[in-house]
């Protein structure tokens, strides 16, 4: 921002606070702490959870916006920021803290006119740096000492008054999942806005070695005077890591993990997906019964409810996935499994905090991709992106469940165990492998340079906060609803017309299908497809899901509801397909699943992050003849085995 | 005073930290480790150790549990408590 602006800004902000009472002007709170302080719970707390999620423009931010109204009635715009250690930034998303708290773009974030700093009471050591640093700002303060009953808990006994005097602003404790001190902060932040309306924009700073030695210097002094009685260190959280950091004992709990999630992801889902099928079958019955022959009810039952309806019944399992990957990060065990795993991230040249990011694309890979902004190093980042997709999201789920049940019989092997979540334990095995197998090759190819540095906090355990995890999931759940609703609906259709005309000519022996647009172009293809063992349907049904990989199904059941006319839409697709294919074409698209690129928002994400379009080619090149390779391999095997 | 580096310690020692950074370092990654909490008077514990060689470590400083690599872990230099 050059200074003309600058002074523009003081004398509108000026203005507005003299004509407040005729017309108010909406004023934005930021929150700002280190990460782990419970910054989002906070805002959760404040806005009651009605946040908009967005992304910051140019960069793939998560940007949380949402309104609150003072108790005396004054309208609040709450801003959350991605937490930092330091305003010194360094990786993208700190870097978007600094440029919003510095007010560098007005048009990326009006800059705050208020900061609400959170510091962890537990850990006042370190998080009133932050503190101190975002005083230089000029910017009036409100200081949140969050999680504060933890802190009471373990002893701490503070000086409040003497704090806020040292620190020279407002403190206000606050216990976020509880509620506890919402009502308080937002009187104080009301009070400051009318101490002081007026924020003085600075040029961005760095600190140097001596400065950070004394702002800390500054915080030791401060607390010494402020502590009545300190804290007894943490004891849950050090005799958890004995055992969760042990290790063998930590390995095993690793291991059993992420065993489990997909164990419980195939079984537990199975009644509410069970449930779900059955209402969309009843309705493909109903709409069979009520409506007379032609080309509208075969538009609902073979287009709309075969095609939204195949996709709707995982939307229990992709909740549980969801609630699984967003508890173990609440809970603060995420940095743990990536400090268990560096030594093999590092293996194959990746930084253990890839894991993290890598661990997250097992439910999508777009957040995946959004979490390499931690990682500074370009090289690292650039690898981690091109692997993520490789990591089986949950879009691959409805695909793999659908073959599981169809083609692998369920045996109990050991104990709860049984084949067919082993199989799909195994297929997640396979896709960790192919990405750390393509890592390595990056990392000693293009992507040659020395071993990433690994700084990474392991966070004291807590109990995950519930109404942020049901937030999480719910927004999850609505942009697969969403999708489901649109994408898959819009494509369900235009494939239903595909395949539906031209109609076939009189006197015709071949299913109907063969005689359409998509039957057209499916055998066109059958001479690429035919060496891995796909039939022409196959083929039609894969080119839309080439948008996003759980359209497979969706497409399937519609080519395959249009192309078997004598079973109308209520025979479940599954079983259909057990009938039309061989094992070795099960195996083989199975395969092609772990390893081809097949989603637009991954493309779409990848070449926001790296700003070009070179990677999502790259990657989509790669992966797809990756997966052309990977599937020819296993059905020359299959059939070789005699599996055809 | 006989210095070591916080590196080499085993688990369950610790030390006073004495100097954060040489000129081998670059200074990036010596802000990083101060803003983390790093610092010349402060005690640094190694409380945990990766699997498979004992690396990466995780070290409590100024009431947080980092981890690091013991090689990255080598810029802070410490005086070993006995």
């Amino acid at each position: 921002m050059n200074e003309t602006q600058s002074l523009q800004k003081v004398s509108a902000q000026k203005g507005s606070s003299q004509v407040r009472a005729k017309a108010p002007v909406l004023k934005t709170i930021a929150l700002a702490g280190n990460p782990n302080c419970g910054k989002t719970a906070l805002f959760n707390a404040i806005t009651g959870g009605r946040a908009k999620v967005g992304n910051y423009p140019g960069v793939t931010v998560e940007r949380k916006e949402g309104r609150v109204r003072t108790p005396s009635g004054v309208e609040l715009r709450i801003v959350d920021l991605p937490g930092t250690y330091s305003l010194d930034a360094k990786t993208p998303d700190e870097i978007i803290t600094r440029d919003v708290l510095f007010g560098v773009d007005e048009r990326v974030e009006k800059s705050p006119d208020l900061l609400i700093a959170v510091a962890d009471a537990t850990q006042l050591e370190r998080n009133l740096g932050l503190v101190l640093e975002l005083r230089k700002l000029g910017r009036p303060i409100v200081l949140a000492l969050n999680m504060m009953d933890i802190a009471e808990q373990r002893g701490l006994d503070l000086d409040l008054e003497v704090l806020s005097q040292e620190l020279g602003v407002p403190i206000v404790p606050t216990v976020a999942p509880k509620q506890q001190g919402v009502s308080a902060l937002l009187l104080a932040v009301e009070k400051k806005l009318d101490d002081e309306a007026l924020a003085i924009p600075v040029a961005i700073f760095q600190s140097t070695p001596d400065e950070i030695r004394n702002r800390f210097s500054e915080v030791d002094r401060i607390l010494n005077l402020a502590t009545r009685k300190k804290s007894s260190p943490t004891v849950w959280t050090d005799r958890l890591d004995r055992i969760v950091l042990h290790p063998v004992w930590g390995s095993l709990i690793l291991f059993c993990v992420f065993g489990l999630m997909f164990q419980t992801i195939f079984n537990w889902a199975e009644i509410p997906k069970e449930w779900i099928e059955s209402q969309v079958q009843g309705l493909g019955q109903l709409v069979d019964q009520l409506m007379a022959p032609g080309p509208l009810k075969s538009l609902l039952t073979d287009g709309v409810i075969s095609g939204v309806g195949s996709v709707i019944v995982f939307l229990p399992q992709i909740s549980l996935l969801f609630l699984f990957i967003l508890f173990l990060e609440d809970c603060g065990y995420m940095p743990r499994a990536a400090f268990l795993m560096d030594k093999w991230m590092g293996k194959v040249g990746l930084h253990g905090r890839a894991f993290i990011p890598l661990l997250s694309s097992f439910a999508c890979a777009v957040p995946g991709i959004m979490a390499t902004r931690t990682i500074e190093n370009r090289r690292d980042r650039l690898t981690t992106i091109l692997v993520a997709p490789l990591m089986t999201c949950s879009a691959r789920l409805p695909v793999y469940s659908m073959l599981i049940a169809a083609f692998i019989p369920n045996r109990e092997v050991i104990g709860p165990f049984r084949l067919q979540g082993l199989v799909m334990f195994g297929l997640y095995l396979a896709g960790i492998f192919a990405a750390l197998g393509v890592a390595m090759l990056l990392r000693s190819t293009v992507f040659k340079g020395p071993k990433p540095m690994l700084l990474m906090e392991l966070p004291t355990y807590k109990w995950p906060d519930a109404k942020s995890i049901a937030l999480g999931l719910f927004e999850r759940a609505r942009l697969f609803v969403a999708r489901a609703g649109t994408v898959i609906l819009s494509i369900s259709i235009l494939l239903w017309f595909l395949s539906s005309y031209p109609r076939p000519p009189q006197g015709a022996v071949e299913p109907a299908i063969s005689y359409s647009y998509a039957g057209k172009i499916g055998q066109g293809l059958e001479p690429l497809v035919k060496p891995i063992g796909f039939n022409w349907k196959i083929a039609v049904a894969l080119i839309p899901s080439f948008a996003a990989r759980e359209v497979m199904v969706g497409s399937l059941a519609t080519v395959y509801a249009v192309g078997d006319q004598k079973e109308g839409a209520t025979e479940l697709l599954g079983d259909r397909l057990a009938r039309d294919w061989s094992l070795a074409t099960a195996l083989s698209l199975l395969v092609w699943y772990i390893l081809a690129c097949q989603c637009l928002s991954t493309l779409a994400v990848t070449r926001r992050e790296t700003n070009s379009w070179r990677w999502p080619a790259v990657m989509l090149i790669y992966m797809t003849t990756l997966a052309y390779l990977g599937s020819f391999v296993t059905y020359q095997l299959a059939m070789y085995l005699g599996w055809g | 005073m006989k210095t070591t580096r916080l590196g080499q310690l085993e688990v369950g020692q610790k030390g006073r930290i004495v100097r954060v950074g040489s000129d081998a370092d670059s200074p990036d990654w010596v802000q990083r480790l101060m803003a983390l909490g790093f610092l010349e008077g402060s005690v640094a514990e190694v409380v945990h150790q990766a699997p498979f060689g004992g690396d990466p470590v995780a070290v409590r400083v100024r009431g947080t549990l980092l981890a690091l690599r013991r090689q990255e872990a080598n810029a802070v230099e410490v005086v070993q408590y006995e």
